[in-house]
């Protein structure tokens, strides 16, 4: 029994027992680093395991008009939106939803993209549910792990297309956006202000979205809301006033003739407060909220009566003869034009220069004129005469100090700055050419190598409106100041001929270019444009003011119609514009009957204009 | 006192069967726990309640086993062996998957149950080879003389590994190291005879192949083993690494990332490597008290696989932490492991003595191989922890073994 004696098999336990301990103990050992040594690392994973952070939108400021009355708020709406997960989860999760929200392969190929570009986010399939595919989403719950819907505030946008472009719209955040500094800070998935005052003003009006977690199992499935302490709730919106009228918006949308393209805009002078600011055609930016129909968004932008563009703050154009009072103010400036004077050469329908002859609008010419006759029946053979005086140089020089290249600094974030030359060497440099003196000429009359804005227009007649000065146009209330005013460093010697020659234009009756726009209540001046332009027939313009009868003009409109022909048109649109916004003001009845011309279509009397 | 020495005389070591009680119905309560999911497993939901039937019935055969004399142990080695090697070899043709293991075939399909036959062919082997080596007078000098017992251990390990299971025919392997060196065999020779199964392991770093041979000889010649001994081991472990490329090639790929896995559980998160990543973050956070009983997200959460079976570590360890679960738990095994042990070492019997620690050699490696795969030490391999773990058949066979080991305690142990 020598192999089992008590001695042999005690040393075998004890190699057993040594054992036992080094495996138990390797073992304890591991435990107590998992558990007790690296235990936050693991804590950590844990939760990441389980926990889903999701965003609550914060809901959006509602936009007021001067009144109080809304221009957009928010409705609740349902949003269908997919747990963050592998490419080939969220492939088979949409392949699931396909016939629920009736996804096309495009759509699909589209979301999928979409994720790619912020896998870690929630993906946002839908957020314009209807209640009944809210319903039979619900239903099959158990067969859609890892999608939530949740309600999120919606915006409408009460004016439609009346203030579509100056309030823009909003829209899922894009790839491209979220690199801009204007973004930073913004997450994928987020609704943001994507044109108009929407953008602008999208820090204010956005809030901040809030955070909640979701308990998630290992399926993707959300088990529960994970509710202690973590939920960062969301900081709503500020709620914006404007300085529009959205009466007056909703009126112009009416009066503006529906087949034409072109801008209204209105502007308090002195303040620069936005009063309207409408382009045609337009677009119902309902139609973007919780996601644009691809199809609709594509016939927006292969429309070439381009709908989605700004043409009161992105649409430039030679601004013609409204032009002139800048031209004349440049020469009054100068000290090389007498307002009461005749320049020598009467206007015979034209005048020779060099080897050209240069015509004036009216074949039948209009003699000798005075500076205000000249503005009143916007002699051109009178203005090439001043841009003679002034010079090429001098006259591109103090165009481009008074800013004519530049931007009004409106808070729309859409406006491009209108082109004037800064000098004979812009010709070179754009088009390769040396221009002669004979370029002043065209310049003097607002042609040429000078392209405005109407909202730039606007502006410029809300300075000549008061004392040379104005403010940078706002359509928000309370907005940054963003954007300097506007100075054009004239005396009240050089405003008050130009103001009598506007006054001249509008006169009934009286031989004045815009005679048939004059108004029963208001002092309304203003001065036609009709601008010859390379695409086809005339662009009408007419930029005016109004006021009560012997006060301060308390409106002032900038109306632009592509191809409108005639400067007259645009100013019944103008005048139009104006009686509205003052009748009102003054808290007089309103009436569609406003202008001389109304009166004669009407055949009503107008005494008042005889 | 009376009480407690008929106790005694009737069931061995009181400590060992109260400790592996406790163990068995902390066991039950885990597995109720890991039914309490947040999206309800119809599958796990109610098991505890079979596993507490169970646990009964084991206990009626536990107290059945105690009631038979060791004699009678020795004299069913013999057709226990040649039945449960029919039971496998049957299993191989009818057996069928289970659970998550759908595609191996280690169940039997009775009915009602399911039967698990690789664990009674373990309790039949311990008992063979106790029959066997028990009959040693002298210490085997040769590897000629291991023969018998290797050959006896290696039929049914083959046939579990053809199911396959690797985990169980490891087990095999560790019953086979544990009778050979309770019955004397010294280590030198031990270790020839698995110095093959370390040359595979090495081939993969031809380097370090090369290092292992030279050591290999020159332990061989200090060793002053039989020429044809040393022939032998060396030619056995050339083969070995020749042989290790095909055999890798020959391994399922399931297998395979499992193998690779173990090296790096990050290669394959979503994968292969899911079970240990997610088992470690279950452990890891649950800390040093743990998340409270039923309570762990990992495994409410469904992130914790098996969490019922083979993983039911791991919801111990999230659910009660290092100090109030893992550690006493690892306590406990060692308690009872050294109680079996201590059982070993008491009885004069060579066949007793043997079948007891052939026993803590199979219960050794269910802890060391379980426990380290939950915490990433030992690569996964479905077996299942003794007492703690779900399963019908590997808690009747472990109550079995429990009742001989307290028969052979009541019967020899007084001495």
């Amino acid at each position: 029994m020598q192999l089992f004696h008590l001695h042999a098999r005690r040393r075998r336990a004890q190699g057993a027992l040594a054992v036992l301990v080094l495996g138990l103990g390797t073992l304890g050992f591991a435990f107590f680093e998992t558990q007790v040594l690296h235990n936050d690392v693991y804590a950590l994973q844990s939760d990441a395991n389980r926990l889903r952070p999701l965003p609550i939108p914060a809901p959006r400021g509602a936009i007021f008009d001067r009144n109080g009355e809304i221009l957009a708020d928010n409705v609740p709406g349902y949003a269908l939106s997919l747990l963050p997960a592998s490419e080939d989860t969220i492939r088979a999760a949409l392949e699931r939803l396909k016939p629920l929200l009736k996804l096309t392969p495009e759509a699909i190929d589209a979301l999928l993209a979409k994720r790619r570009e912020a896998p870690g986010q929630p993906l946002v399939v839908s957020s314009d549910l209807t209640f009944e595919q809210v319903s039979a989403i619900e239903e099959r719950r158990p067969l859609l792990p890892g999608v939530y819907i949740d309600m999120r505030p919606k915006r409408r946008y009460l004016a439609g297309a009346a203030a579509a472009h100056v309030l823009g719209y909003v829209g899922e955040i894009s790839e491209s956006e979220l690199e801009l500094p204007e973004f930073e800070g913004y997450s994928a998935g987020q609704i943001v202000g994507k044109a108009g005052v929407e953008r602008q003003y999208e820090r204010r009006l956005g809030g901040r979205p809030g955070v909640r977690y979701v308990e998630v199992d290992a399926h993707g499935r959300i088990v529960g809301e994970y509710a202690p302490r973590r939920v960062v709730p969301p900081v709503p919106g500020e709620d914006l006033r404007l300085h529009l009228d959205l009466d007056l918006q909703r009126w112009i949308a009416r009066i503006f003739p529906d087949s034409m393209r072109g801008a209204i805009v209105a502007v308090e002078p002195g303040t620069g407060h936005v009063l309207a600011l409408f382009s045609n055609p337009s677009f119902d930016p309902n139609l973007f909220v919780g996601g644009v129909d691809p199809a609709v968004w594509k016939r927006l932008n292969e429309d070439p009566a381009t709908p989605l563009l700004n043409r009161a703050t992105s649409g430039t154009y030679p601004p013609g003869s409204t032009f002139k009072l800048v031209t004349a103010a440049i020469a009054l400036k100068l000290g090389v034009l007498d307002p009461e004077a005749y320049l020598p050469i009467p206007c015979r329908g034209g005048m020779q220069y060099g080897n050209r002859y240069f015509r004036c609008w009216e074949r039948e010419g209009h003699g000798y004129v005075n500076l205000p006759d000249a503005i009143k029946v916007s002699c051109d053979v009178y203005f090439y005469q001043v841009g003679l005086k002034i010079g090429l140089e001098r006259f591109l020089a103090e165009g481009t100090r008074l800013g004519f290249a530049q931007r009004s600094g409106i808070d729309v974030p859409e406006e491009r700055a209108g082109t004037f030359p800064d000098g004979p060497r812009w010709y070179r440099r754009r088009w390769g050419w040396e221009p002669t003196q004979a370029e002043v000429l065209s310049l003097a009359i607002g042609q040429g190598a000078n392209d405005q804005s109407p909202l730039r227009m606007a502006q410029l007649y809300a300075a000549l409106a008061s004392d040379g000065r104005v403010a940078a146009p706002r359509v928000a209330d309370g907005g940054a100041a963003e954007g300097e005013g506007w100075d054009l460093g004239l005396t009240e010697a050089i405003l008050a001929p130009l103001r009598e020659g506007i006054r001249r234009v509008t006169l009934p009756d009286s031989g004045g270019t815009a005679g048939l726009s004059a108004l029963e209540h208001w002092d309304w001046r203003g001065k036609t444009g009709t601008a010859q332009n390379a695409h086809g027939k005339d662009h009408a313009w007419f930029v005016g003011m109004a006021g009560p009868r012997g006060g301060e003009p308390e409106i002032v409109v900038a109306a632009l119609l592509e191809f409108g022909e005639h400067g007259w048109v645009a100013a019944q649109y103008a005048a139009k514009t104006a009686d509205y916004y003052l009748r009102r003001k003054h808290g007089m009845p309103t009436d569609t009957v406003q202008t001389l011309r109304d009166h004669y279509l009407a055949g009503r009397p107008a005494r008042w204009a005889q | 006192m009376m009480l407690i020495q008929r106790f005694r005389a009737s069931f061995g070591d009181t400590t060992l069967l109260l400790l592996v009680l406790a163990l068995s119905l902390f066991g039950v309560a885990m597995v109720y726990s890991a039914g309490q999911l947040d999206v309800p497993d119809p599958a796990v939901q109610g098991v505890w309640k079979k596993q507490l039937l169970f646990l009964g019935l084991s206990l009626i055969a536990f107290v059945a086993i105690t009631r038979v004399q060791v004699r009678w142990f020795e004299w069913i080695a013999v057709p226990a062996y040649v039945f449960s090697l029919i039971l496998l070899a049957a299993t191989l043709v009818v057996g069928r998957g289970y659970g998550t293991a759908q595609g191996v075939k280690s169940w039997i399909d009775l009915g009602p149950i399911l039967v698990q036959p690789s664990q009674f062919a373990m309790l039949a082997t311990v008992l063979i080879l106790a029959r066997v080596m028990g009959g040693w007078r002298e210490p085997p000098r040769s590897l000629w003389t291991l023969a018998t017992p290797v050959v006896l251990v290696l039929v049914p390990m083959a046939m579990v590994m053809l199911q396959p299971d690797l985990g169980t025919a490891m087990v095999f392997t560790a019953i086979l190291l544990a009778a050979l060196y309770w019955a004397g065999t010294p280590l030198g020779l031990m270790f020839m005879l698995v110095s093959p199964v370390v040359g595979l392991l090495l081939s993969f770093n031809p380097g370090l192949f090369s290092a292992y041979m030279v050591l290999l000889v020159v332990f061989l010649y200090f060793y002053r083993s039989y020429l044809w001994e040393g022939v032998l081991v060396v030619s056995a472990n050339l083969a070995a690494g020749t042989i290790a490329l095909p055999l890798w090639n020959s391994l399922e790929t399931y297998q395979k990332a499992r193998l690779l896995v173990f090296l790096d559980p990050s290669i394959d998160p979503r994968g292969a490597g899911w079970h240990v990543i997610q088992s470690r973050v279950a452990i890891g956070s649950g800390g040093l008290f743990g998340k409270g009983f039923t309570l762990g997200t990992q495994k409410r959460l469904a992130f914790l696989p098996e969490q019922h079976t083979d993983f039911i570590f791991s919801v111990i360890g999230e659910e009660f932490g290092f100090f109030f679960g893992t550690f006493p738990v690892l306590v406990v095994f060692g308690l009872v492991l050294w109680r079996v042990a201590r059982i070993a070492e008491r009885v004069p019997d060579p066949f007793a003595g043997i079948a007891v620690f052939g026993i803590f050699g199979a219960w050794f490696a269910h802890v060391i191989v379980n426990i380290g795969m939950t915490v990433g030490i030992m690569p996964i391999t479905g077996i299942p922890l003794p007492f703690l773990s779900y399963g019908g058949s590997f808690l009747l066979a472990s109550f079995l073994a429990l009742g001989m080991v307290e028969r052979i305690a009541a019967e020899q142990g007084r001495i």
